[in-house]
């Protein structure tokens, strides 16, 4: 894996390398009412939990025991034809990476340098705030929506079951899992208002903010 | 088969037209039936499709789907994916056909038109439904035992196999049990004479809307495995859901009459003639997901 490759990994995330099950950054009733504890049991403490100790379970005996999860998701990624651990390495990621993408309190509006490229890729605030939501609301079945920063220019992504940007050459800054699990207890089938919760109440700017300053350091330092 | 009325669901959707896939006939827009529509009060005319109740009161299947599971899966994505349908084809070339043509020529090869999600959600929410029963399960009998016996060795290694495939499709989607009638295992090629040993039994699971209508299959047996399916009966616990399902859920009668008119179609399509055996026909491909295995990421 290219040393571009890995910066992007560690700069986009405080994903540990390990195949460590991280609590999320605040206690699992916290996000309530927007999210509610019983949701966090479940989408932490048994499907992410459970994407970490099948991924242990998969790459025991194999060429990919003790690699990083970073090596792993690239590896396994294989151009779009997937190698069997891609999808436990891929969800254990794309999980910590989405409980860090909250906080209590969350939600309104960016500041500073991320609002300004905001601004300047999409024109203002609110048109990628309904991009964003478009495209949560439109990935048919399981999988994701990003905003990510690639080629000095933010854009929002969407991607099927376990695919993230990483794998698509972008830095991930921000993430909505869509994944039915996410919202099914809290919202049924009723995704529209399950994304706008997300973005009215729980999205960390100050953490898209952190990862995008990230990305810009690791983008030009391989230049 | 199809008739002057407004082009509801009726309970053999699981049937193709009587005049075969041919698909010459199918897709040439000339030959389109004409339905009346349904005409709303206002004078404003909505395509046809209707939400079809289960065959069974919607609490009939506890305890082993909810009356709530029911509640919500039929009533609110069921019926979602029929209105919105609607909405998406009147005045369009698709209005007024049957829900199989509308979900053929939405596929479209793979490169699929707006219409398919919702049609092929709403065709296959109405077959799955017809595929259990209050007091389900148990073991097949007949013909259709005697062909999983046939192509799986018996019935628990089929079990296993139907079992494993639904707990591996990752991400929404579904597992079928289907019957492929008269085509070798080779892209694009004929069988000039055509046994009765070419007709097996598959197990193919689809991902997110995908069925195997569009493969030319029969399909005789779904599971869905969108979570949504199962989330408040079992939350993440698929492998549950699947047991349970197989267990007491499935309605072996129903398949096996699936199974019967399958094989009569296939016969007929025998005795009409090698035209459904044509150039047109070779360009179905194979389907992309098979059962494999080797792919392990069931959550439980």
């Amino acid at each position: 894996m290219s040393s571009f490759g890995s910066k992007r990994m560690a700069a986009s995330s405080a994903v540990t390398a390990g195949y460590v099950l991280k609590p999320p950054p605040f206690s699992l009733d916290a996000l309530e009412p927007h999210m509610s504890r019983q949701t966090l049991e479940f989408h932490w403490g048994k499907h992410h939990r459970a994407y970490v100790d099948n991924l242990k379970k998969q790459v025991l005996g194999t060429e990919l025991e003790g690699k990083t999860i970073d090596h792993i998701i690239h590896t396994t990624y294989n151009n779009g034809d997937l190698l069997p651990a891609f999808n436990n390495a891929a969800q254990a990621w794309n999980h910590e990476f989405f409980w860090e993408s909250m906080k209590p309190n969350g939600g309104g509006k960016p500041a500073g340098e991320l609002l300004a490229l905001l601004e300047r890729d999409f024109t203002s605030y609110e048109k990628f705030y309904d991009e964003f939501n478009a495209a949560a609301a439109t990935q048919f079945g399981a999988g994701w929506a990003w905003l990510a920063y690639a080629n000095d220019k933010l854009k929002v992504v969407k991607t099927p079951n376990a695919v993230n940007p990483l794998v698509l050459g972008s830095f991930p800054l921000l993430t909505i899992d869509v994944w039915e699990h996410a919202y099914y207890l809290d919202f049924q089938n009723r995704r529209p208002d399950y994304i706008k919760t997300f973005m009215n109440n729980l999205v960390s700017w100050e953490a898209v903010s952190a990862r995008l300053e990230a990305a810009k350091a690791a983008s030009s330092s391989s230049a | 088969m199809m008739t002057a009325t407004s082009s509801s669901l009726s309970s053999s959707c699981f049937l193709l037209p009587s005049q075969g896939p041919n698909r010459r006939m199918q897709w040439k827009r000339n030959e389109k039936r004409r339905f009346s529509r349904k005409v709303a009060v206002s004078g404003v005319i909505t395509a046809g499709f209707e939400l079809k109740p289960p065959p069974y009161p919607l609490d009939a299947l506890e305890p082993h789907m909810s009356k709530e599971t029911l509640d919500y899966h039929w009533g609110k994505h069921h019926r979602t994916y029929v209105e919105n349908l609607n909405k998406q084809i009147v005045g369009t070339d698709l209005d007024g056909l049957s829900l199989d043509e509308v979900v053929l020529l939405s596929y479209n090869r793979g490169n699929m038109l707006p219409a398919f999600n919702n049609a092929a959600q709403a065709w296959n929410h109405e077959f799955f439904w017809e595929s259990i029963k209050p007091g389900g399960g148990g073991k097949p009998s007949g013909d259709l035992l005697r062909l999983i016996e046939r192509d799986f060795g018996s019935f628990d290694e089929f079990l296993g196999m139907f079992k494993s495939a639904a707990a591996s499709n990752f991400g929404s989607g579904w597992t079928w049990l289907a019957y492929k009638a008269n085509r070798l295992d080779v892209a694009n090629a004929v069988n000039p004479f055509p046994k009765e040993e070419d007709k097996k039994l598959v197990i193919v699971k689809t991902p997110n809307a995908v069925n195997p209508l569009v493969w030319d299959y029969s399909p005789l047996l779904t599971i869905d495995t969108w979570e949504h399916a199962y989330y408040l009966d079992f939350e993440n616990r698929r492998a549950e859901y699947i047991n349970t399902y197989m267990e007491k859920l499935v309605s072996w009668e129903t398949l096996s009459t699936r199974l019967e008119s399958a094989m009569a179609r296939a016969t007929k399509r025998e005795e009409e003639g090698s035209d459904t055996e044509d150039e047109e026909n070779q360009d179905v491909e194979e389907p992309e997901v098979y059962l494999d295995s080797d792919i392990d990421v069931s959550e439980d």
